[in-house]
């Protein structure tokens, strides 16, 4: 098989299912130190449940991303050998950086947080899981950077085949690094967040768990509403980002061929790249134009403008894309109609809000790898942005078998890894939380 | 100026000092796994470096992550030089990472015996295979014009290699059992402490024929240098198997942890200025000179490290004050 397609689905299959489990450290994160400060102002048991129970399972959870982000770490060196002498001199930093200000903060914290209640004050249990939050925010911005860089370069020049850092500011805060790390922090938020809506859902329609399980469910609603409109909010700019940086790709998304003012915003559509036009187009007239300069004499550039081996794979990026904004519609639904619901006090007998719930566990997670598919292969052919072929970019010296043969034990150590995540999970949500007493019986 | 360039090759060895160090306690932990009879010792052996694993590990990827930034080629030439070995020392660091927390998850025997040996296989693979990657980065390599290995995945097991990888995992072993001493009490600690001795006895002869072999045949900078930082690993691990005999574990330990400073000291110092020399034509070794980043993203990294580092020796040394203390064997 093809070298550079090996390299690539390697690629794909290690990112995307290391890329499941971060946004949930991230997102349950934050919500451990919602309710370690909820029962730290008010001594609720009912904190002390929540807070203990879901840090359960973000132990679980977070030792399986720690498993697979180890092999991130390795593989553009193993994998991209001429990619990592080409951006060593930028791309290194950032990674050296995420396990300097942030992996150490985290997994100190985390060792306070699971294992060390007993050993510290009150307080410093309680910071510890702002700090654990914080890390694994902090691990998010530098990973994000990272990547920005490979979509909007800046910061540099090429000397001798290889880019040498000119301005370390500007190649952090490259034009896509604000926006989008807003982006992928508010989508982990929208995973921590209907995680746990889904998951007391499911426990409230199972009648487990009884009032904590309520408890848990409402809890959730305003975090989700927060969550589902600031990554739409911040939605937004990134798109008038993409448009000004990365023409390509956003033409992409939109099935867009001719470049035009009055560019149509499309609803739905189906991408034909033989003869180079869209079908069954459902469009808004001047909807993108107006989306990225609020005028409709905007201009926006078409594929047509592109030379076809500049342009990204069509259909994998315009049906991601298209794909996490319908499930973004969805997640807004799921949260404004839940939480009125719950204000008409008709939410925990709605067995069908309550199946719908359940059944949105696994959506957000979907939504953020269709994001970054949207994002990764929307930047093809590049591997940096407009500089470096992905082509150009493997390590010539790994034979093909023995990529194939990473690739395989890959697929196997994941499956199992997946299970096994899924199996402890559910146990956990089987067997719920701590009773009550005993927490009465601890503070005593 | 080539000061930064010494600067970052020093860093970069402190980041792997560091991780030889501290997850090299947890990786020997896990050579002696299976040798615990009782299951309340195996709980107690996971107990003692639960809260620290995931911590000493960060050391691996920091480390990483500063190679790749301060010498981009050597990143690329070893790491894809070293393809199928760093796969599986991937495979190995994967399965012992959620052994350690998914063991005790379930309450069955056969749940927790398989963790433990994925555990056991996880921490003994790696072990050796940091030192087999070391024993060829010693010797030099077969590299093309762009710095590419060309010598195949074979040629990387060769004898000095493998007695390096057996140097390594006798290192770890000898740490690892030292640690668990310091950490339980009674019967157990008792059985780490002989294991430790075994270990050393081990240890301390396979490298000095290691580090003869080496001085004799490969190392690039035959100077005295390695040879008295070789020989001051010698004496620090002499000076742990004493402590250790007399029962003084805290002492033992150290003397340990200087034993593995004064090994990749030595290292480094048998390898410098080169990182990865050449086998095949001495002018296409990578050395710290023509294989570093620039100047302003050696300088901007140092800046990272100068405000970081200290905030990191800050968290380390705050989580072993919090769970410092004996780990209690509890009857399963």
């Amino acid at each position: 098989m093809d070298a550079v397609l090996l390299a690539r689905i390697q690629f794909a299959l290690t990112i995307g299912f290391h890329y499941i489990f971060p946004p949930l450290t991230i997102g349950l994160g934050w919500m451990l130190f919602v309710y370690h400060t909820l029962y730290r102002k008010t001594q609720s048991p009912v904190y002390r449940q929540l807070a203990h129970f879901w840090t359960k399972m973000f132990a679980i959870n977070f030792v399986v991303g720690v498993a697979t982000g180890i092999t991130m770490e390795f593989q553009f060196g193993t994998n991209w050998a001429a990619y990592s002498r080409f951006v060593g001199d930028i791309f290194g930093a950032p990674l050296a950086a995420e396990g300097v200000f942030a992996f150490f903060l985290e997994s100190s914290f985390l060792g306070i947080l699971v294992y060390g209640e007993k050993k510290v004050s009150k307080t410093v249990y309680w910071i510890s899981s702002l700090m654990v939050a914080l890390g694994a925010t902090l691990s998010a911005f530098w990973i994000v950077v990272a990547n920005s860089w490979q979509q909007t370069p800046a910061g540099y020049e090429v000397v001798d085949g290889r880019a040498v850092l000119t301005n370390f500011a500007e190649a952090v805060f490259n034009p896509s690094t604000v926006v989008r790390y807003l982006h992928v922090v508010a989508a982990a938020l929208v995973v921590g967040t209907f995680f746990i809506l889904g998951v007391s859902a499911w426990m409230v329609l199972k009648k487990k768990h009884g009032d904590f399980a309520k408890q848990s469910l409402k809890s959730a609603f305003i975090p989700c509403m927060v969550a589902i409109v600031i990554v739409m909010g911040v939605g937004h700019p990134h798109a008038i980002q993409v448009a000004e940086t990365q023409p390509a790709k956003l033409a992409a998304f939109e099935g867009l061929w001719e470049t035009q003012t009055n560019a149509p915003a499309l609803l739905f559509g189906i991408p034909n790249a033989e003869e180079e036009r869209t079908d069954f187009a459902l469009e808004i007239p001047g909807g993108l134009s107006m989306l990225i300069d609020g005028t409709t004499t905007r201009e926006v550039q078409g594929l047509k403008d592109f030379a076809p081996e500049d342009r990204p794979p069509l259909g994998i990026t315009f049906f991601s894309f298209h794909s996490m904004v319908y499930l973004g519609v969805w997640f807004f639904l799921i949260a404004f109609g839940g939480f009125v619901l719950l204000k008409m006090g008709k939410l925990y007998e709605n067995r069908l809000y309550l199946m719908a719930a359940t059944l949105t566990v696994p959506l957000p997670f979907f939504a953020n790898e269709l994001g970054w598919i949207a994002a990764e292969v929307g930047r093809q052919p590049w591997v940096v942005y407009n500089e470096l072929r992905t082509s150009n970019a493997i390590s010539a010296s790994v034979p093909p078998g023995q990529v194939l043969a990473s690739i395989i034990m890959f697929t196997l150590i994941y499956a199992l890894l997946f299970g096994v995540w899924w199996f402890l999970l559910k146990r956990q949500f089987n067997k719920g939380p701590e009773s009550i007493e005993s927490i009465k019986g601890e503070v005593e | 100026m080539l000061a930064l360039q010494i600067i970052w090759f020093l860093l970069v060895g402190i980041l792997i000092i560091g991780y030889a160090i501290l997850d090299g306690f947890d990786l020997g932990v896990g050579f002696w796994h299976l040798f615990a009879k009782k299951k309340g010792e195996r709980s107690a052996f996971i107990e003692s470096i639960e809260p620290f694993w995931d911590g000493n590990e960060v050391w691996l990827l920091t480390g990483g992550g500063a190679l790749f930034a301060a010498f981009p080629p050597v990143y690329a030439t070893v790491f894809s030089g070293f393809y199928l070995a760093l796969m599986l020392v991937l495979l190995g660091l994967i399965l012992r990472a959620v052994a350690i927390e998914f063991r005790n998850k379930v309450d069955s025997p056969g749940w927790t015996k398989a963790w433990d040996y994925a555990f056991a296989f996880g921490s003994i693979l790696p072990s050796i295979l940091f030192g087999v990657a070391i024993g060829n980065v010693l010797r030099g390599l077969e590299l093309n014009e762009i710095g590419d290995y060309t010598g195949g995945f074979f040629a990387l097991l060769n004898p000095f290699s493998l007695l390096c990888g057996l140097v390594g995992l006798a290192m770890f072993a000898m740490h690892g059992a030292l640690y668990l001493s310091m950490k339980l009490e009674g019967e157990i600690a008792a059985d780490a402490r002989r294991w430790a001795s075994r270990a050393w006895m081990v240890f301390v002869v396979l490298f000095m024929v290691a580090t003869i072999w080496g001085a004799l045949g490969f190392f690039y900078n035959i100077t005295a240098v390695p040879l008295v930082l070789a020989l001051f690993a010698v004496l620090a691990s002499v000076s742990s198997f004493v402590f250790n005999r007399a029962g003084r574990a805290v002492a033992a330990f150290v003397s340990s942890c200087e034993t593995i400073v004064f090994t990749m000291l030595a290292v480094a110092a048998a390898l410098f200025p080169y990182m990865v020399p050449c086998t095949n034509n001495p002018d296409w070794s990578l050395t710290i000179n023509n294989s570093s980043s620039s100047q302003l993203t050696l300088t901007s990294m140092l800046v990272i490290a100068l405000i970081g580092m200290p905030i990191v020796l800050a968290y380390t040394v705050f989580i072993h004050r919090v769970f410092k203390g004996k780990v209690e064997v509890r009857e399963e």
